[in-house]
């Protein structure tokens, strides 16, 4: 129950409503024994990037299905800098692969397209951060 | 670990808190985490800027309540009210921590949207970690540390709470509990321990079947109080109500320091605090020396044993 713990954001930007992948991640995390902040739909970069800040959250991850992801993640990222604050991101949702290698170099930590078992976002997760979850 | 971190945590826990006095909202966020996972963080806060942080003004109400009554979307309704007036405001927002995985979905955050791009609204959300009272034992902590930030409200909402929850009464200058139709009927109204921690009802989704009824019965279960209490009907989704509530919050906090009641509340929850660090420390101590764990599990052995014999 004591020390660390890892807390990760969920947000799902866009003005679409197609919130059911980052539900379902939101409580494997939470089952995976991390604090996530689910912030839900419709969230503006500005948005997601203060509630990071204010949470202070190891990492953002994004649910994008609307096709917006270029966009979104290029926002988010400026955003950061700005605000100097710093932490891995990572993508889910209809992502093309050439626009996930395209993401991936422009600092997107990670990518994940439908079917994608928790497990393997947890081991993802623990990777980039370099920890171990206590289950 | 535990040493490693504490060691590293000290050094990098003060210069986060100078630039917290700088209004700085990342040095914030990170010192918050700092002492969620080392509570005893708080008493370097205390050593350092024991000055700052009791001599201001910052007012601390609680919201608290069964799960789903509204207390997010009301707390979001009642801090535009402030903003109305410049204040700023601080919310930490407690959401339950899984038993089984330490794990948490923390969703009251959701429920604030309006206030995310305003910098003169900090939102924070903790899971409870293990502790059973509707809180967590950092929250005295993140207090103190939105006190030397200077926010003028400090907005506490507790977990869902059921009938025992009642640790916000150590924290809060005000205690605002809020009730919805549903929530059972007279005998619960009548029952010890959260009911009588509240400093403000609140009737919330009083658009719905059954507000009045309740309103009716919580009446004739206050009449017979010493105290007279205030009941508000609000609808948080629309904001109906949440003027007079911020009208009679304000009424209690002139109260509390007209009859000097505040600083009565004030020292009991420096005294709480005390009692968390202290608790926490004995805890410890428990789980470091081996041998005694030994023998308890021992005892806890050879009672399993007894009763299962029979
Ligand atoms: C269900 C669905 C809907 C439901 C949404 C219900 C809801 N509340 O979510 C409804 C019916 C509402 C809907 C509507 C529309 N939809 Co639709 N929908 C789908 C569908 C069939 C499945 C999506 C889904 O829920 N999958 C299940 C979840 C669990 O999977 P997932 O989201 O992919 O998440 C997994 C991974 O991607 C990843 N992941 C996801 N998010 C995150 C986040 C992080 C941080 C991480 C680490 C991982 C991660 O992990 C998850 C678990 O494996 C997809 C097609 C498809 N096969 O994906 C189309 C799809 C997304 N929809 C599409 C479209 C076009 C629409 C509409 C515009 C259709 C229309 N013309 O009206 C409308 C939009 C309406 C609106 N305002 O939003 C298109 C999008 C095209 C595009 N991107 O270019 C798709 C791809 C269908 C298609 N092939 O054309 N839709
Ligand atoms: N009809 C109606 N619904 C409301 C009202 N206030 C809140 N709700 C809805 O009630 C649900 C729960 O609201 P929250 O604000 O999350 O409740 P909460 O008490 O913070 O919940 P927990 O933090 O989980 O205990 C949401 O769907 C709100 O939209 C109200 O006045 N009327
Ligand atoms: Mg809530």
């Amino acid at each position: 129950m004591e020390g660390k713990k890892i807390r990760v954001l969920i947000a799902k930007p866009g003005l679409d409503g197609h919130d059911r992948g980052a539900k379902v991640v939101a409580r494997g995390l939470r089952d995976a024994g991390m604090e996530v902040i689910y912030t839900g739909l419709r969230q503006t970069p500005e948005e997601i990037v203060k509630s990071a800040i204010q949470e202070d959250v190891d990492i953002i991850g994004l649910s994008i299905l609307s096709g917006a992801h270029m966009s979104v993640c290029k926002k988010v990222l400026e955003l950061m800098d700005k605000y100097n604050f710093h932490v891995p991101i990572f993508v889910g949702g209809i992502i093309p692969p050439d626009d996930a290698e395209e993401l991936m170099r422009m600092g997107i930590k990670a990518v994940f397209g439908p079917g994608t078992p928790i497990a393997e976002i947890v081991k993802k997760i623990e990777e980039v951060l370099g920890v171990k979850t206590n289950t | 670990m535990s040493n490693q971190t504490r060691v590293c945590s000290n050094n990098d826990f003060f210069q986060l808190l100078e630039r917290v006095k700088r209004k700085d909202q990342i040095a914030l966020a990170r010192a918050i985490t700092l002492l969620e996972n080392e509570p005893e963080n708080a008493l370097s806060i205390e050593e350092l800027y024991a000055s700052e942080v009791n001599s201001t003004s910052s007012y601390i109400v609680g919201f608290t309540g069964s799960p789903g009554a509204g207390k997010s979307t009301l707390v979001d309704s009642y801090v535009s009210m402030l903003r109305k007036t410049g204040a700023q405001v601080g919310i930490i927002a407690v959401d339950p921590s899984s038993p089984f995985t330490g794990g948490a979905l923390l969703g009251d955050r959701i429920r604030m949207k309006r206030h995310f791009t305003d910098d003169g609204v900090f939102i924070r959300s903790m899971g409870s970690r293990g502790c059973v009272g509707g809180l967590n034992d950092a929250i005295f902590g993140v207090i103190m540390l939105y006190k030397l930030y200077g926010f003028d409200y400090i907005i506490v909402e507790t977990v869902g709470a059921g009938q025992s929850e009642i640790d916000i009464v150590y924290v809060a200058d005000t205690v605002v509990l809020v009730l919805s139709p549903g929530g059972g009927d007279e005998i619960q109204l009548m029952k010890a321990g959260i009911m009588e921690i509240a400093d403000i009802f609140v009737i919330n989704k009083a658009d719905m079947d059954g507000s009045d009824l309740l309103k009716v019965n919580l009446e004739a279960v206050l009449k017979f109080s010493e105290q007279e209490k205030s009941i508000v009907l609000t609808v948080a989704t629309s904001g109906k109500g949440v003027a007079e509530l911020a009208e009679k919050i304000e009424s209690h906090k002139f109260f509390l320091k007209d009859s000097g009641e505040i600083e009565a509340r004030r020292l009991r929850r420096l005294r709480k605090h005390a009692e968390t660090i202290i608790t926490r420390r004995v805890r410890t101590l428990l789980d470091d020396e081996k041998d005694l764990n030994g023998k308890v599990s021992e005892f806890v052995e050879r009672i399993v044993s007894k009763l299962c014999a029979s």
